[in-house]
């Protein structure tokens, strides 16, 4: 048997998360370079993977593992990853290390604290971080309907106490608040997704019934359910094949988020620090629409295509929506969690557009938009930090005292906007054409997307950065060297993908043609194809 | 020879990386790195002329494929570049024109502490520009389209720290963007239509193409060149982008980066050639533009800003010339040539002018400056005589061109587009006469300002006066040079076509008319500023002076439905997901599952119970999972 890589990038992280938790409360800094080290660790099996994946293989799937669980019911543990999962495995793993290196003073205890303290923030905060890593790749990796379903829904344990638990310092509100607002916002982060999770557990149970009827024997496993389907053993009544669709896609439309189902983000991602608000809309949200194109179009080809014509205009909604919302936000953080529904819209938008621009685009846009809001984040993170505010006007002529900050800040912004040149404009071009060339109308919408993201990206700039000097902002320091390890490797990526994002569409375009071939579209066909051989030259 | 085009961008991109990220220790030097780089850059243009010039006319097109950037199916943008006379033109324009620019704000932005990053940024729209006037296919222009925004946002907001710059800039970049979501959505049709965007497959297949398609790109393009060029209705933010330092009013808002709407559609001349109805709205844009920019101009006191509004009706002069198709495209770039020398020099005039008087905009301030600014008097002087059409100066030749082949459009279409243009040279003749006597002549009207610091006016140093006076050279020569044997027309019909227009009224009486208009306009500007004095505060003028201050109350209409529009839009509908989709999505869900009185009892105090409960509740579903797998 060969070395179980996949399943190893999964236990590395869930082996840091014990190891973090199990540090004693005095040695906290020990906690944090743990949990970095493994953090590290993980990183190199999700290159090692990005190196053997060989993207022009047969078959949809690599690296598999698959050993028998619940006999019972046809549980197995099946891993494998395409051209999609081992992207998102690699923008997984390359963001939590900055993540725990942004994060890195979010859990100190407060000043005047006890230094006995019994619950060890510290280490827990990390160590949930890790936690979440863990379950997020499995989720990534698993070809088992069961075994996604598990981790899915455990993902929210971890976060639920990473929003709950911990949060920026209060600033000028006091601390009962802060605490009841966190609260609040961590509960409805976990019913919103239960609620998400409860009716995907009935359509999980729904098809192992269905496959136990049909096949004989029940089962979960995504390659034996498609492989039924093609050779006509399996044939789901149109009736079926929808409500199982919907079981799904309701929880991924939760986790995405999608409109009319969004409201948890803003609050889960204003009161929660900012590594964390980034490991929600950056890494656990992909698993969302990742779960959108790998078990929803997969195993529900026909159902998919008949709620194609409502998810594109939630999609649109979202967008306009989300951007609209993103305007008229009085603080920073939320206005980053709007700007994302609005980029989620682009994402599912690219799903179901159903042609090679707009999936390979919407996988694409899934690792661009992780590492900009990253960026952007991450940088608004550290803003806070200094002031104790997130309200937008607090702020003002930073740029002064700061530019570094203020520069950084820009880049992630402009990244945001999709400005050409930066890795997201590939993405969102790529997304919208696809869109453009099966449904023309939904193209042109969606690009009044473009020009609101500049209205809310720059509104934000102009008033946080320039102008003259607030009070608050006075004497405020520049980017430190830690700040500044985050932010330039994220920046250099973003313009790298930018330039040159050849070497992860090779990898994700068989992929997405195979999912394209499950749902059996093709790409429409251009009006006139002018001069084959000079085009392709 | 190909490879030196990827070096002309690569080199001020260098400059750009060099001087943002250089830090402090640059401070000193990055201005002479940053012109250093500008200078190598034309040196690159200079010799790709030549070799351009050692080849015949159709051979002189190279194109190199770089690498290939967006591979996906059946899209594929490749980075690949074309170079042709028409990006010859603008290359040399654009490296000539600023390096100038460069030399020139080492002189006047020589106190500044945050020179530095100024010079990177003037690389960085260097590249950026190159970049969109080389590239092979529209989706890399498109980059370049975007880059040059990008930089125009950071310059018009350089002295960010003032909030009209920051509001100016970032209403540049917005109203841009409307224009850029044209470009997309033309980018976007090119691909259903013809599966490609690159220059020369669409370019030659356009033909085939329904003339519906090909009229929404037209359309949509055209959209693309109001945003970047400030015509109408996109024009509103090319007068507030004054508020930058004044060498990027000369380069980026003068001389190039707003004239690369008029390379848009000359460069997809086959594209509107064969759409009529595009074609007709391009030249209605046009003569819409040329007159609303010069009565804008008539009525502003800020020399730039009048400057601005000059600019944007020359503009329409290209664009209305570009819209006229092959009869016009050659005359549409020989005018922006020509544009690009004499705007430029007057913008660095203006420049000079506020150097030597404590920044002071107001030309209702200035007056009599000839005496004390020999040499900017003089150059100021050249680039007015030939912006508005003096008898062998550049201006007349490219100007004159584009009047006669409005003439020729025939029909009533023709009349209408003719004698707008020809409305419009009067009207230049009246407000450049204006800024010249105000700023020039009469009685010095320079009051100590609010500090109590009078002003000293004096000539500017060297490194600003040399680029002056080579701008003036060209203002002076370069139309004239052109017209010479039709050289102009001979070295750019290879690219864009020719045809010769056949006016209503024989050209030489179009060019009579032309110079009774300019005589009226300069005779009218001298009997209202330079027989009688100017008044320091501004009289209350008529409906249409009150007006044109007002941009003919385009920006009201702007702030009243868009701005407060928006605002309240956006409000609303905060207030809306807070309440309605908020509430009724958890409503929905209390009513199905209850969850509303668990959600009342968490926030009660009883969420970490909950989470516990929770917490043991997928515990024991992995123990069960864990345990049926041990049985």
């Amino acid at each position: 048997m060969s070395f179980p890589l996949l399943t190893a990038t999964a236990v590395v992280p869930a082996v840091g998360a014990v190891a973090t938790a199990a540090v004693p409360a005095a040695r906290r800094a020990a906690a944090k370079w743990l949990a970095l080290g493994f953090s590290l660790a993980t990183l190199v099996l999700a290159a090692v993977q990005l190196v053997r994946f060989d993207p022009d293989a047969a078959g949809p799937f690599q690296l598999t593992e698959s050993h028998a669980w619940i006999k019972d019911f046809g549980v197995r543990y099946e891993l494998g990853v395409d051209g999609i999962a081992v992207v998102l495995i690699a923008l997984t793993a390359l963001l939590i290390p900055f993540i725990v290196l942004a994060g890195w003073h979010d859990a100190d205890p407060l000043e005047g604290a006890s230094p006995n303290w019994r619950w060890r923030p510290t280490q827990g905060f990390f160590a949930l971080i890790l936690m979440v890593e863990a379950m997020v790749v499995i989720s990534f990796e698993a070809t088992d309907v069961f075994l996604f379903y598990l981790f899915f829904e455990a993902m929210l344990i971890p976060m639920y106490f990473l929003i709950g638990g911990f949060g920026d310092r209060a600033g000028e509100r006091s601390e009962e608040e802060t605490a009841a607002q966190r609260s609040y916002a961590a509960v409805k982060f976990l019913l919103y997704n239960l609620a998400g999770g409860l009716i995907m557990m009935a359509a999980v149970i729904g098809l192992y019934a269905v496959t136990a009827d049909q096949l004989g024997m029940g089962t979960f496993s995504l390659q034996e359910i498609v492989q039924a389907r093609a050779d006509g053993r399996l044939d789901l009544a149109p009736a079926a094949e929808r409500s199982l669709f919907l079981g799904f896609f309701f929880a991924f439309a939760v986790k995405a988020p999608l409109w009319p189902l969004h409201t948890w983000l803003p609050n889960a991602m204003g009161e929660a620090t900012a590594p964390v608000a980034v490991l929600i809309t950056a890494v656990v949200d992909k698993v969302g629409t990742f779960a959108m194109l790998r078990f929803c179009l997969q195993l529900f080809p026909e159902a998919s295509k008949w709620a194609t014509p409502v998810i594109v205009a939630l999609a649109l909604v979202s967008i306009v929506y989300g951007a609209l919302l993103a305007v008229g936000q009085r603080d920073i953080k939320r206005l980053v969690a709007y700007a994302s529904i609005s980029h989620f819209g682009f994402i599912v938008l690219g799903i179901f557009a159903m042609t090679t621009q707009g999936q390979g685009g919407a996988t694409l846009y899934m690792v661009n938009h992780g590492i900009s809001t990253a960026a952007l984040m991450l940088v608004a993170g550290f803003l806070i930090s200094r002031r104790g505010s997130r309200l937008i006007a607090d702020y003002g002529g930073v740029q002064k005292v700061a530019p570094v900050l203020a520069g950084t800040f820009l880049v992630g912004g402009l990244a945001t906007l999709s400005l050409p040149g930066l890795a997201p404009f590939v993405s969102e071009f790529l997304v919208l054409v696809g869109t453009f060339s099966r449904y023309p109308a939904a193209g042109i919408i969606a690009t009044v997307g473009i020009v609101l993201a500049a209205l809310y990206v720059l509104v934000l700039y102009q008033r946080t950065m320039t102008g003259p000097v607030k009070d608050g902002v006075r004497g405020m320091p520049d980017l430190r060297v830690r700040e500044l390890a985050v932010v330039a490797p994220l920046i250099a990526l973003l313009l790298f993908l930018g330039v040159y994002p050849k070497p992860l569409t090779e990898i994700i375009d068989p992929a997405v043609g195979h999912t394209m071939s499950q749902v059996e579209k093709s790409d429409p066909k251009p009006d006139v194809p002018v001069n084959e051989a000079e085009a392709a030259k | 020879m190909e490879n030196l085009i990827g070096l002309l961008v690569a080199a001020p991109l260098l400059g750009a990386a060099v001087l943002l990220c250089g830090g402090r220790r640059l401070d000193r030097s990055g201005p002479w790195v940053g012109t250093l780089l500008a200078a190598v850059s034309f040196a690159l243009a200079v010799a790709l002329f030549a070799d351009m010039l050692g080849r015949s006319g159709e051979e002189r097109t190279l194109t190199t494929t770089v690498f290939s950037w967006v591979p996906v199916g059946g899209f594929r943008a490749d980075v690949g570049f074309q170079l042709d006379q028409l990006s010859m033109t603008f290359v040399l324009l654009i490296t000539g024109v600023g390096t100038l620019i460069h030399l020139y704000s080492v002189g006047y932005m020589e106190h500044d502490e945050r020179r530095r990053r100024f010079f990177g940024y003037l690389n960085l729209f260097l590249a950026a520009m190159l970049l969109l006037v080389v590239a092979g296919n529209y989706l890399l222009l498109y980059v370049g389209w975007e880059g040059v925004g990008l930089a125009s946002y950071l310059l018009i907001g350089f002295w960010q720290h003032k909030p009209s710059a920051a509001t100016a800039a970032k209403k540049a970049f917005l109203v841009n963007r409307v224009g850029d979501m044209g470009l997309s959505i033309a980018i976007m049709l090119m691909f259903t239509t013809f599966g490609t965007f690159a220059f020369g497959p669409v370019l030659e297949g356009a033909g085939q193409a329904g003339e519906g398609k090909l009229t929404a790109v037209g359309l949509m393009l055209l959209l693309a060149a109001c945003g970047k060029s400030a015509q109408v209705p996109l024009q509103s933010w090319l007068g507030d982008a004054m508020e930058g330092p004044t060498p990027v009013s000369a380069l980026i808002h003068a001389a190039t980066m707003v004239t690369a709407g008029v390379y848009l559609i000359t460069r997809s001349g086959a594209l509107f050639d064969a759409a009529p109805t595009a074609q007709t709205a391009v030249v209605t844009v046009g003569a819409v533009t040329l007159l609303f920019g010069a009565i804008v101009g008539c009525a502003k006191d800020d020399i730039k800003k009048a400057l601005a509004g000059s600019t944007m009706s020359q503009i329409g002069y290209m664009i209305l010339a570009a819209g006229l198709g092959p009869v016009g495209y050659v005359f549409a770039i020989m005018h922006l040539v020509t544009h690009g020398f004499f705007k430029a020099g007057l913008f660095l005039g203006a420049g000079s002018v506020m150097h030597g008087m404590n920044d002071e905009v107001d030309m209702r301030r200035y007056g009599g400056l000839r005496k004390y600014m020999p040499v900017t008097f003089v150059t100021f002087g050249l680039g007015y005589l030939a912006i508005i059409g003096f008898p062998g100066l550049s201006g007349f030749f490219s100007k004159d061109k584009i009047i006669e082949a409005a003439f020729a459009k025939g029909g009533t279409e023709g009349w209408i587009l003719g004698g707008a243009a020809l409305l419009g040279a009067g009207i230049t003749a009246f407000y450049m006469t204006r800024v010249m006597l105000m700023t020039f002549f009469g009685e010095r009207r320079w009051q100590p300002d609010a500090d109590g610091n009078a002003p000293h006016p004096h000539e500017s140093p060297k490194t600003m006066t040399v680029p002056m006076v080579i701008l003036a050279f060209g203002s002076v020569f370069a139309g004239g040079l052109f017209a010479v044997n039709d050289t102009f027309l001979k070295w750019l019909e290879p690219v864009t076509g020719h045809a010769h227009g056949n006016p209503p009224v024989s050209a030489l009486t179009v060019t009579a008319a032309t110079m009774v208009v300019l005589v009226l306009g300069v005779a009218l500007a001298w009997a209202r500023y330079g027989r009688k004095p100017v008044p320091v505060t501004a009289p209350r003028g008529s409906w249409l002076t009150r007006a044109a201050r007002r941009d003919l109350l385009q920006d009201d209409f702007n702030h009243i439905v868009l701005v407060r529009g928006g605002e309240h839009l956006t409000r609303s509908l905060v207030y809306v997901d807070h309440t309605l989709v908020d509430g009724v999505v958890n409503g929905t869900a209390a009513s199905v599952g209850g969850l509303s009185g668990r959600m009342r009892r968490l926030q009660n105090g009883y969420a970490r119970s909950y989470a516990v409960s929770m917490f043991g509740g997928a515990a024991v579903l992995i123990a069960a999972t864990l345990l049926m797998r041990a049985v």
